[in-house]
């Protein structure tokens, strides 16, 4: 359809009003971007969740890496993004600078010859993500088991998207369409929505991340509210089933398991763990639960839950930005706390 | 040859440094006198300025922290529309720096130098323990017409917005560099003489100029909007990035309104004479890419509103967090 009708019915809707939640942070980030919101009509509102995977990892996670770091012979290797999340006194990167052997990588794989080139020392990867990045890790395995890598071990906070849209969705959230995670459906196929979609009666639209993708996607979920329709705006690379290449490399090496979501708590089927066949490779991932605010006034559950604008929080801004963050969703370059600050949304 | 602590010493090595290599490149009649200051000729209205130079790699595609110390320092004078005069350097190298490295990077400054028609007229070496970098200081002083009065306080509502070329060329050179991402990108790292003079002398109404370094074009332009107390509006689809920087930003999810440029200035001018003033620059050396790419407003005070691609408002702020270390 026509970009220009698209826009016009957006901005002149008048129907019951309607609010859209962005499960992914891609698509907050793109939103903010592209400026959507001014383009919308007060009748639609758009909610950001809870869909970056930093944001959601519980600060127990992020001390048990602080811990591992500092162990003799050992190196936790990490994104980038994961340094200043907070856990629940410090962050990676203060661990760092106190002596703590950590070091960022921009690809898993770059684990394979770091770990042949120093083989006395005990690598651990600190592995989040959703179902976009666990394959990258079955990768990993795989390698490592084929080249008999043993000091390679992975401290995982997996989690998987279906069964905490659920517990949205369950929880009262108030929200009448989602747009769908684009690349996350890469992997699981747009089909997987449909469960949840007729369970609640509420529309699904998958959608890439140019402008006029996200304007499409709006469109069909305010034009089909209430129905239980799951609509494809992203074909190009979004299929009904999706990867299956991937979905069995998952398979292989992880299993179903409950995981703890930060502000969230714990959360049945949501999450992935290693098979007990390779726990070998496992640094002590279960259990990870404790979930400790670094500011008790930082109402990132709320946030995360669509349930408050990060505007609403009174920490956001002046004591909370991104030089002094004090919640994951202002950490993280995909967090709803930072996008809404660097882009100044209201 | 590496440089080792005793060519910090004072003594015969720093003696024979300095010979060889800086005197050597930068000589002018002051400087040769080798005296413990310059003297120079003045005038009524001067700009003074100065700037460290950290940037690491010290030698990249387009450029070098040699060229980059003189375009840094000559342009902030520009900036105020003085004709820059006179610079001095500090170097401070690190013990195992190379002296063909320096060398090159001497005769880069040198050169760079008479590009932008300043005399190098004082200097200084130090040695520091590391493992083969350099730092470098430069300041600089330009002599400003009595009539002429450029400064980050005078956006006016009506103004015009001119950005003198592609953005975010350096900062993505540095960064390809410190990533070892194979591409074709060098840096603008330039002096801008040529278009301030033309504005200037063409008795253009130039209100604002700033160059666009940290922090990048929104950065800048939201400083200015916060200075002048006023709104600016920009539109997407006219601020110039090349294809290969604009690949470079997809690929790393970057984006070029907070890359950091080291030849690239905003003009605000006066409506009236922004159509000439875009042709001025256009037509002067390092800005045939120049765009008109907005406007000032009366709106709100402090504010920086880009229009997007799809028609979407977005605004800008300041650049958060860290950005690229050691970019210059
Ligand atoms: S603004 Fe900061 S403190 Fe408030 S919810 Fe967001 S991250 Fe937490």
């Amino acid at each position: 359809m026509n970009l220009e009708t698209i826009k016009k019915y957006l901005k002149e809707y008048d129907g019951e009003e309607v609010a859209l939640m962005e499960v992914c942070g891609s698509h907050t980030g793109a939103i903010s971007k592209f400026g959507i919101p001014t383009l919308l009509s007060k009748k639609i509102r758009l909610i950001s969740g809870p869909g970056c995977p930093v944001c959601v990892t519980p600060s127990a996670y992020i001390d048990r890496l602080i811990e591992l770091c500092k162990e003799p012979d050992t190196c936790v290797a990490t994104f980038g993004d994961l340094m200043r999340v907070p856990g629940s006194e410090k962050n990676l990167s203060l661990a760092k600078g106190e002596g703590g052997n950590v070091r960022m990588v921009y690809s898993p794989m770059e684990l394979l010859t770091l770990a042949k080139e120093n083989p006395t020392t005990n690598y651990i990867f600190a592995a989040v993500g959703f179902e976009t990045t666990t394959p990258v890790y079955a990768l990993l395995l795989e390698s490592l088991i084929r080249e008999n890598i043993k000091n390679v071990k992975l401290l995982t906070a997996l989690k998987t998207m279906p069964a905490a849209i659920n517990w949205l969705c369950a929880s009262g959230a108030p929200i009448t369409g989602f747009i769908a995670p684009g690349h996350v459906s890469v992997i699981t196929g747009s089909d997987i929505f449909k469960p949840l979609a007729d369970k609640y009666g509420i529309p699904f639209a998958v959608a890439g991340f140019q402008g006029e993708e996200i304007l499409e996607a709006l469109y069909g979920l305010v034009k089909c509210q209430g129905s239980g329709k799951v609509m494809n705006f992203y074909p190009k690379v979004v299929t009904a089933e999706g990867n299956t290449v991937a979905q069995k490399k998952v398979a292989t090496y992880f299993e179903e398991s409950s995981a703890v979501w930060r502000g969230m708590g714990a959360i049945e089927g949501s999450g992935l763990l290693l098979r007990k066949e390779y726990a070998e490779f496992d640094a002590g991932s279960a259990d990870l639960n404790e979930d400790k605010k670094l500011n008790k006034a930082c109402r990132c559950d709320q946030v995360l839950m669509g349930k408050i604008s990060p505007t609403e929080c009174p920490l956001f801004r002046k004591v909370c930005n991104p030089m002094n963050p004090q919640g994951a969703c202002m950490v993280s370059e995909e967090g709803s706390c930072h996008q809404y600050l660097v882009n100044n949304r209201r | 040859m590496k440089i080792t602590m005793a060519h910090g010493s004072g003594g015969r090595a720093t003696g024979e440094l300095i010979e060889q290599i800086f005197a050597k490149n930068f000589n002018n009649e002051v400087l040769d006198k080798m005296e413990d200051s310059a003297v120079v000729a003045g005038n009524k209205k001067i700009a003074v300025t100065t700037d460290s130079f950290v940037v690491d790699p010290i030698e990249f595609p387009g450029g070098d922290i040699g060229r980059l110390c003189v375009c840094g320092t000559v342009n902030d004078l520009l900036m105020r529309g003085a004709k820059p005069q006179y610079l001095t350097c500090g170097f401070i190298l690190q013990e195992g720096a190379d002296t063909e490295v320096i060398r090159r990077i001497v005769e880069s400054m040198a050169e760079t130098a008479r590009e932008a028609g300043v005399q190098i007229v004082a200097g200084d070496t130090k040695v520091v323990e590391g493992n083969g970098g350099m730092y470098i200081n430069t300041a600089g002083v330009g002599f400003v017409e009595e009539d002429v009065e450029i400064s980050a306080q005078q956006c006016t509502p009506g103004d015009v917005v001119i950005i003198s070329g592609n953005m975010g060329d350096h900062h993505a050179t540095i960064l390809g560099c410190r990533m070892g991402i194979e591409n074709t990108i060098k840096s603008d790292n330039a002096p801008l003489n040529e278009m301030v003079n033309a504005l200037l002398t063409n008795k253009i109404k130039v209100h604002t100029l700033r160059d666009i370094t940290r922090g990048g074009l929104a950065t800048v332009l939201k400083e200015l909007a916060q200075t002048s107390k006023c709104t600016i509006r920009l539109k997407e689809d006219s601020i110039p990035v090349s294809p290969q920087v604009r690949d470079f930003c997809g690929l790393l999810g970057l984006e070029p309104y907070y890359m950091g440029n080291e030849g690239k200035m905003v003009a605000i001018v006066a409506k009236e004479d922004a159509a000439k003033a875009l042709e001025l620059i256009r037509s002067s050396r390092y800005g045939q890419d120049a765009a008109i790419i907005g406007e000032v407003t009366d709106e709100e005070a402090g504010e920086l509103w880009m229009e997007t691609a799809i028609g979407g408002i977005r605004s800008l702020e300041i650049l958060q967090g860290e950005g690229l270390p050691r970019i210059c």
